[in-house]
């Protein structure tokens, strides 16, 4: 399992409700089931990856975050997780809303586009960059909108959306990816 | 041995209240069992047939001699695999396979009932198959599984008994028929009541059959079971053994054939009326009703994991309204899975050999069992 999703097991709370939008194959659903809280379930657009995720055994949801989050009631989670595909939705503002309307807190992932890789590939060589986080050409890039660490802090203070987050520079500069709570 | 010696009959002596009003009891309830119940009695699933199934899902029907309807579902080994589970199906009162249906004898009158049957909905039908649990002395089911109108027994069975299945399997269905639906069914109805054999319903008593109104009805809806594409790909407008057109009315179309044959095979297995009193079923379906609306309530008392199921191209029955279900469910915070398989095939999906919704079957029936 990618380390991420070991950061991200580390900050719910035992036998908490817990939603993962974009579940993908249910690796870390799966994880946090046998080690932290049997109450899961999660949402996923990929239909193959839902059935990987029923193959787990994991409660899952074949839907969209983006029009499919609606129908959960409000607090209806301690947490609701959301790994690296914010910057991949249509309207990112809407879904974080969703997010924190039907979890007590969000636990939101971002690829950091501040990371001095990034800085330097596109000083260096004028082109979009490419790393290991950000695999993808500019033209099948499923990313539509794309910030850093420091973008999204001062996204959530604008909007009064408590945000743990210390060190700011150091992390928006050496963090190739960026894990925040998120209250209301 | 004879024919009926081949159907399993519970003769239900309770009284059961129906929907219409009346009561009825020392009622037969056809059924048929597959695989064995285990020691603690937890491997048990009640599986609900649709419009024109019964209860012989498995092997083969030795009525008809064709194959069981959910064949490639059910049996050793398969998806609801019947060395693991005790799988229990019952023919639905209304039905023409041995249950309660218009084609009895009224003790009244001597005669078939025939439209004189009382009108039964899916609560009727439901509450009636609730007997073999107690006659089998099950506790609690592991699951209930259906399909289209089956689909709708089970939301209905956890409904009216919200701690009685670990898990509930709806798939393809609703759970409040469509105006669409009922138009449909309506077809199929008036077909029949349009051949001069119907005879308002007491046609076994004037040794007639309305045969060609019920193939009609059939063929009507045989098409309603497929999708536009799964149609032009296997007929498209291919002729049916000849050169070119015949310029008459003849089966020109293979599609034309095929239907024809899909109605008169029907005819020989299905009663007219059985065929009016369970599409009536169907078109009283609404478990919102008696909840003010609000399909959440019917579920509120449920402790019953749900996994439900569409398919792509089934527009019958489609996955907006099978998603209306995932979303009661999550207002209440339920335990609900939802899956749509893509597939050409149409509502028939279900019943044919569509391998992502046999494997989505399994793997969720397996892994909810090992938690039980």
């Amino acid at each position: 399992m990618k380390k991420e999703f070991y950061n991200i097991a580390n900050l719910v709370t035992k036998n908490s409700k817990i939603l993962d939008v974009g579940c993908g194959n249910g690796e870390l659903m799966k994880y946090i089931t046998e080690n932290i809280s049997k109450d899961i379930r999660g949402i996923e657009l990929s239909k193959s990856n839902v059935q990987k995720c029923v193959e787990k055994g994991l409660t899952v949801i074949e839907g969209d975050a983006e029009k499919d989050l609606r129908q959960f009631p409000d607090n209806s989670f301690d947490f609701v997780i959301l790994s690296q595909t914010l910057q991949a939705f249509l309207d990112p503002e809407n879904v974080l809303n969703e997010l924190l309307r039907i979890g007590k807190k969000a636990i939101v992932s971002i690829p950091n586009f501040g990371h001095w890789k990034v800085r330097l590939h596109l000083l260096l060589k004028g082109t979009m960059p490419v790393t290991e986080n950000l695999p993808n050409e500019w033209y099948n890039t499923p990313n539509l909108h794309m910030c850093t660490i420091k973008d999204f802090e001062n996204y959530c203070k604008q909007r009064n959306i408590k945000i743990n987050l210390k060190n700011l520079k150091f992390q928006n500069l050496f963090s190739e990816l960026g894990i925040f709570i998120l209250e209301k | 041995m004879s024919e009926k010696d081949k159907i399993k009959t519970l003769l239900v002596k309770k009284p059961l209240k129906l929907d219409c009003g009346q009561t009825i009891s020392d009622f037969p309830l056809a059924y048929e069992t597959y695989g064995k119940l285990n020691d603690k009695k937890d491997n048990a699933i009640l599986v609900f047939h649709a419009l024109t199934g019964d209860q012989f899902a498995s092997g083969t029907n030795p009525i008809t001699k064709k194959d069981g309807w959910w064949n490639y579902a059910l049996g050793p080994g398969k998806a609801i695999d019947t060395d693991k589970y005790f799988v229990i199906a019952a023919n639905v009162i209304g039905g023409c396979m041995g249950s309660f249906g218009p084609s009895d004898i009224n003790p009244k009158t001597k005669k078939p009932y025939g439209t004189n049957f009382p009108v039964i909905t899916i609560n009727d039908m439901v509450n009636a198959q609730y007997n073999l649990l107690e006659y089998f002395k099950i506790e609690k089911l592991f699951s209930v599984i259906g399909g289209s109108m089956g689909g709708m027994q089970v939301l209905q069975f956890v409904s009216n008994f919200p701690n009685k299945a670990h898990t509930a399997v709806p798939i393809a269905c609703t759970a409040s028929h469509s105006a669409q639906n009922i138009a449909l069914n309506e077809l199929g109805r008036q077909s029949i009541m349009a051949d001069n054999n119907w005879q308002d319903g007491f046609y076994e008593e004037q040794n007639k059959q309305p045969d060609k109104g019920l193939a009609v009805a059939r063929m009507a809806a045989h098409i309603t079971y497929l999708s536009k594409a799964g149609l032009q790909e296997k007929f498209g407008r291919k002729l049916q053994e000849r050169d070119d057109l015949k310029f008459s009315f003849d089966a020109d179309f293979q599609i034309e054939s095929y239907l024809r044959y899909q109605g008169s095979v029907f005819v020989d297995r299905f009663d007219a009326n059985s065929y009016l009193y369970i599409t009536r079923a169907m078109d009283y379906f609404d478990l919102t009703k008696k909840f003010g609306g609000n399909l959440s309530k019917a579920f509120e008392k449920s402790d019953t994991r749900f996994f439900i199921i569409s398919f792509t191209s089934d527009w019958l029955y489609p996955t907006s309204e099978n998603r209306e279900i995932v979303i009661a469910l999550n207002a209440i915070g339920k335990d609900v899975g939802f899956v749509e398989i893509t597939s050409d095939k149409g509502h028939d999906s279900f019943l044919l050999n569509v391998p992502d919704f046999l494997n989505t079957v399994r793997n969720f029936l397996n892994k909810s069992y090992e938690k039980i």
